[in-house]
């Protein structure tokens, strides 16, 4: 899995504010697409790498491990560009992809979880307006990115237990042997996360902006 | 991450009373119409209370009644003099709950934040809360993991943070349903000594009967009575002359 990518490091990349480093990542994205010379490119590409492994002093394996990601997909950019334009443009729109998924992998490995989604609740806290808790939405993403891994590897479980038996489906039947029981196991464990939350006292506090039906609970 | 904004707890804490301790009154519970839990009586004030009893014997519905995460069909719990019917926010600050399954009770992606959550919701703020944080950490050995994945924790590791999760919220009481079952030998040890030194009230479930040892009171449930109140070493015996029957 490569979620929660957070490297710790003691570096200025780190220190800067989460907010400023996704607008950092949305300056470049535009300026990409403003500066539209091959040169431009390779140097945003050169200088992002710079930052990631020399100012933040993150592994290359982390930057790597992001660029590996999409490298079939920059092929094939490449591939079409040159059947259909040039390998020129190719070239650009590849090197372009790569940088912004560089510079993406820098600030994710740069920057907590607890910090990016707040930035997250900030951009939704004007939807407040219409009723929406930005802190919900926050603890939505950050339980999500919690949990990927785990129902990952719940899927694991349940398809080596198979295989111990002999089992090796594929196609349709895999999806009945394997999603049925997942299913059951994901709501089994949302009615065990739900018992936790509230045993850790999610709902401590009254919701915001709502009045209290009678039934509710009246602290005395 | 502010998952809630902050603001003054209900202050239902003025009525209690730390004496009393934790109080069922005629309780009886029955999930749809199947009966689960019959006509208990007890008054729990002792410092390490077991609960042991067959599979399906109703011990983690008695353990959820006790911090109001199941209330009763009938009758009354209260914790401190406070019902878990009517007073159930003040209720879950007095009385944390630790889970069998760690992984169900970590909700947050790194060790740091997930300690953090419960503090979040109870409106403490910032520099209280790393400093608890950290604190919690330092204590159980997971100082050195405040920022990892969650996930990447072995299974011992992640029933100290769920626990140190709970521990955090300085809780007056504490309840365990199985803490040590998913666990191997050195973890479920680890995880028995901890218990053992926690300065709380403590009420353990479990199926490992050592886990008992020097404990004050043990329950034995079945078919949802309490059929043995007594000293771990003759309560043992009775729930082993039970099983023996079957
Ligand atoms: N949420 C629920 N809805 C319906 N029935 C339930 C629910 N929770 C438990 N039960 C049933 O109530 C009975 C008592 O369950 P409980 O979980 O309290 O037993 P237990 O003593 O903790 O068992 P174990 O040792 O297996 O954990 C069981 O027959 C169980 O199937
Ligand atoms: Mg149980």
């Amino acid at each position: 899995m490569t979620l929660a990518l957070y490297v710790p490091r003691a570096s200025v990349v780190h220190r800067l504010p989460a907010g400023a480093k996704l607008l950092a990542l949305a300056v470049l994205a535009v300026a990409l697409f403003v500066l539209p010379t091959l040169t431009a490119a390779a140097a945003a590409l050169l200088a992002t790498v710079a930052v990631g492994l020399l100012v933040a002093r993150l592994p290359v394996a982390v930057l790597a491990r992001q660029a590996r990601a999409v490298v079939w997909w920059l092929g094939a950019l490449l591939v079409v560009h040159a059947l259909t334009t040039d390998l020129r443009t190719g070239a650009h729109v590849a090197l372009r992809l790569l940088t912004l998924v560089v510079a993406a992998a820098v600030v994710t490995a740069t920057t907590r979880v607890s910090a990016m989604v707040a930035v997250v609740e900030w951009l939704c806290a004007p939807l407040r307006l219409v009723g929406v808790r930005p802190a919900r939405v926050g603890l939505t993403i950050a339980m999500a990115l919690r949990f990927i891994p785990v129902l990952v590897e719940r899927a694991d479980r349940i398809r080596a237990a198979q295989a111990a038996r002999g089992g090796s489906p594929r196609g349709v039947r895999a999806l009945r042997t394997t999603v049925a029981p997942l299913l059951v196991q994901v709501l089994q464990m949302a009615h065990d996360v739900s018992e936790a939350l509230d045993a850790r006292g999610a709902d401590d506090v009254p919701p915001p902006r709502r009045r209290r039906s009678p039934t509710s609970e009246v602290p005395r | 991450m502010r998952f809630r904004r902050p603001g003054p707890a209900p202050a239902a804490d003025d009525v209690a009373d730390p004496g009393r301790g934790i109080e069922l009154r005629g309780v009886s519970h029955r999930y749809g119409d199947r009966p689960v839990l019959d006509g208990l009586d007890l008054t729990l004030t002792e410092a390490r209370i077991g609960v042991v009893g067959a599979n399906g014997s109703g011990k983690s519905t008695l353990a959820r009644l006790l911090n109001g995460l199941v209330v009763p069909s009938e009758g009354r719990v209260l914790v401190d003099g406070l019902d878990t019917r009517t007073q159930v926010r003040a209720v879950r600050r007095r009385v944390g709950f630790v889970f069998q399954d760690p992984d169900a009770q970590i909700v947050l992606p790194t060790v740091a934040e997930d300690v953090a959550y419960g503090l979040e919701n109870q409106g403490v703020p910032a520099d209280e809360r790393a400093a608890r944080v950290a604190e919690v950490l330092e204590r159980y050995g997971l100082a050195g993991h405040a920022d990892h994945p969650a996930h990447l924790l072995s299974g011992g590791q992640k029933q100290l943070l769920a626990i140190a999760g709970v521990l955090v919220m300085r809780p007056a009481r504490i309840v365990f349903d199985e803490p040590t079952t998913l666990l191997d030998l050195v973890n479920a040890r680890r995880v028995a000594e901890l218990i053992a030194g926690l300065e709380q009230q403590v009420v353990v479930v479990t199926h490992q009967l050592d886990l008992l040892d020097g404990f004050d009171r043990v329950l034995v449930v079945d078919r949802g009575r309490v059929v043995e109140d007594a000293a771990p070493g003759p309560a043992v015996a009775a729930y082993r002359a039970l099983m023996a029957d079957r």
